[in-house]
């Protein structure tokens, strides 16, 4: 019995290709995995994933001592270690109200510069090579390698530094070595003209950045951008020239702006900071004051109650500690992090709607996250 | 009998043999050059200075467990990497490597073939290449490859459009389609058709990076956008069969520039009596070292440029290098013309 006729249907239809962009990716630059949801190679949608290299260190810190939770600060941003240690130790002493020597002031500025450099050597490494550029991230490796090696002299890591200590710094700098980090500096201006010279006037650098993950000071405010991709799109907010930290309000320093809020915009701000680190940092070692390096601080640390956030100017953005001390234990009773990455990569979908799957690797570079960061 | 098969045949054993020899060390080559430009030492380990690494690459290839995806197409997943190889190794037939040369008394072109109408078989052979990426990323029947091999296929067909314009601008002062008859044109000449043909020389450039699936355009294959493209799936002998016929067309890029644009084996200045003891070299050794330095140029812009998106890549063919090869055949004609030759 030959079957009922049904409705004819369409031979040919179209849908959307959602595919996996992580978390093993080679873009992704660690365990992020965004869905993209694409129209030919057009981005409808984003969708990102987190949560792959949640390590739970704000819970952790409710068991650990003040002094060692700066090891897990390490942890956060490893790309931007010291940056994190920084935020920490001067949030603890905010509730302790503690003075912290000047030299060491002077050194932790000195420090969170070369960690500024450090990290936006990663990035323009790998935010190059996302576009194809593979030698600018050999380049930038190269000179990130030397100032592992400063970190190395100062503290004996190279990666997760532990280098801070509530009210100072652990030990003072090896003698030379701020003749050494004078000698890097000049080395690092030579090197950002040899990056700028690979891709600031690239024809095809400019195509693939310029008009690429636009959005405008307004948004960028409402998402809650901050960092380079904020200024990028020419709002002024930089916590080292607002709300002044360690010794930054006695160094003269501009904060660059973009205009149009894009990938080239995000690029050129980053890169001037690179100068404007290394103007810093000679600032900080030409006028660096003798004293001691760690203030007197009881061995059991235990602040008063009561609650304090405090903000630095990480190089990925606004980081800040929320630190709720109950007074009678040497633990604090709440630590939450405001990390950078994490709220940065809340304009990821914004950004890359309506793009090209290209653009997609482009604007996870320029947003430049670090997993350790936004996962916690 | 001897003329007809025997030298045709051991000519073909040689080149295939010489093209497989020389793509391994290409691969160093380029592994080793990108390592300077990059400030690092590139394949160390194996053998002094690494030379002996292409060997230990191709035993590698040779072991690795030959995986098919489940749901692949299974035979057309098969064939598309020797679709991709042969055409591209058959488009050596008509290249002339050299002059001729006198072995046991008999005179043997150093071209496999002069056939007649030699350029348009390379159009038409490399041509096909296309289809074979086209069905390995479709065949593999995965997100990744798909997306690459669309974004190939429309990539490989608008480059073609443009490099075959400028084929058409030299053919045109050559006034031959035949390979051996481009370059005793250029002999006739007295000048290499570069300075004849500047416009279309820089066309052919960028449209043979594009064909090859080079960098700066080598999306096919961006791996940190569509992770290895369209030869994700593929592993073992028949990744190596891609990646083989990818130098193979790189090479194929450059000897075709070097016959139509630098003279082929002629030396510098064919024409010129005070240069012409550069005779004495032999002109295989003139046709190598042209060649090998175009591909080191294929190099050296891997390891400097960024990667064009793909829009970009689709205006830069049509809206730029398509136009601007139409205008250098118009100009070519009418100097021609005027020229009354």
């Amino acid at each position: 019995m030959p079957a009922e006729p049904t409705a004819p249907q369409p031979m040919f239809d179209t849908d959307e290709l959602v595919i996996n962009m992580g978390p093993q990716h080679p873009a992704t630059h660690g365990v992020l995995r965004v869905v993209l949801k694409l129209d030919g190679e057009k981005v409808i949608d984003a969708d990102v994933v987190i949560g792959y290299l949640h390590r739970g260190v704000e819970k952790l810190s409710e068991h650990r001592d003040y002094n060692q939770i700066v090891m897990l600060t390490d942890r956060l941003d490893y790309c931007a270690s010291a940056a994190a240690n920084l935020v920490y130790c001067e949030a603890v002493e905010k509730l302790l109200s503690l003075e912290v020597p000047r030299r060491a002031r002077y050194l932790r500025t000195v420090l969170a510069e070369l960690q500024r450099i450090a990290s936006h050597l990663v990035w323009v490494g790998s935010h190059a090579m996302d576009i194809g550029a593979v030698t600018v991230f050999l380049y930038a490796l190269r000179e990130r390698e030397l100032v592992l090696d400063l970190f190395e002299e100062f503290c004996g890591a190279r990666m997760t530094y532990n280098a801070m200590r509530v009210g100072g710094l652990p030990q003072d700098i090896p003698p030379g070595w701020d003749k050494r980090v004078l000698a890097f500096c000049a080395v690092m201006d030579e090197k950002i003209a040899e990056y700028e010279t690979l891709l600031t006037h690239n024809r095809i650098w400019l195509d693939r950045t310029r008009g690429v993950g636009v959005i405008s000071g307004r948004e960028a405010v409402a998402i809650g951008l901050s960092g380079p991709p904020l200024r990028a799109s020419g709002v002024r907010r930089d916590v080292r020239k607002d709300e002044p930290y360690a010794a930054y309000s006695e160094f003269e320093f501009d904060v660059p702006l973009g205009a149009n809020g894009d990938t080239y915009d995000r690029y050129l701000v980053r890169i001037e900071e690179f100068w404007q680190s290394t103007r810093i940092i000679r600032q900080a070692i030409e006028g660096l004051p003798e004293g001691p390096v760690l203030a007197k601080v009881p061995r059991m640390i235990k602040p008063p109650a009561g609650e304090t956030y405090h903000a630095n100017e990480s190089p990925k953005g606004e980081i800040g500690f929320f630190i709720v001390s109950d007074g009678t234990s040497t633990r604090p009773y709440r630590c939450r992090v405001r990390p950078p990455s994490f709220c940065n990569l809340q304009a990821l979908p914004r950004l890359v709607r309506g793009h090209l799957v290209a653009d997609v690797v482009a604007v996870i570079g320029t947003i430049d996250i670090v997993l350790g960061e936004v996962d916690r | 009998m001897i003329d007809l098969i025997v030298i045709p045949l051991l000519q073909i054993v040689f080149v295939l043999t010489g093209v497989l020899i020389v793509v391994m060390y290409l691969v160093l080559l380029e592994r080793k050059i990108q390592a300077w430009v990059q400030v690092r030492f590139g394949p160390m380990r194996v053998g002094p200075h690494g030379i002996l690494q292409p060997v230990a690459d191709v035993l590698k290839l040779f072991v690795k467990e030959d995986i098919t995806p489940v749901k692949a197409d299974k035979w057309i997943y098969t064939a598309a990497p020797i679709i991709v190889l042969v055409p591209a190794l058959i488009a050596f037939a008509v290249i002339p490597f050299g002059s001729s040369v006198s072995l046991f008394g008999k005179k043997i072109s150093l071209a496999i073939a002069d056939v007649n109408v030699g350029l348009l078989y390379i159009v038409a052979v490399a041509s096909l290449g296309v289809y074979g990426i086209i069905l390995g990323g479709w065949s593999s029947n995965s997100k990744y490859p798909l997306l690459a091999s669309l974004r190939a296929s429309a990539q490989l067909v608008s480059y073609e459009v443009a490099v075959t314009l400028t084929f058409v601008s030299v053919i045109l002062s050559a006034g031959t389609l035949s390979m051996v008859g481009i370059v005793n044109a250029q002999y006739n000449s007295g000048v290499w058709f570069l300075f004849v043909q500047p416009v279309a020389f820089v066309i052919y450039m960028i449209g043979g990076l594009a064909e090859t699936n080079r960098s700066p355009f080598d999306l096919p294959e961006a791996e940190s956008e569509l992770v290895g493209g369209f030869h994700t799936e593929y592993s073992g002998m028949r990744f190596a069969l891609f990646f083989l016929a990818e130098y193979t067309n790189m090479i194929i890029v450059s000897s075709v520039a070097t016959t139509l644009f630098f003279g082929g084996w002629l030396p510098p200045f064919p024409n010129l009596k005070a240069l012409a003891f550069l005779y004495y070299v032999p002109s295989w050794i003139w046709f190598t070292l042209k060649t090998f330095l175009i591909l080191y140029l294929f190099l050296w812009i891997r390891a400097t440029l960024p990667r064009y998106r793909y829009d970009q890549l689709m205006r830069v063919g049509w809206k730029v290098l398509i136009p601007l090869a139409l205008a250098n055949i118009v100009v070519t004609g009418v100097v021609k013309v005027l020229l009354g030759r």
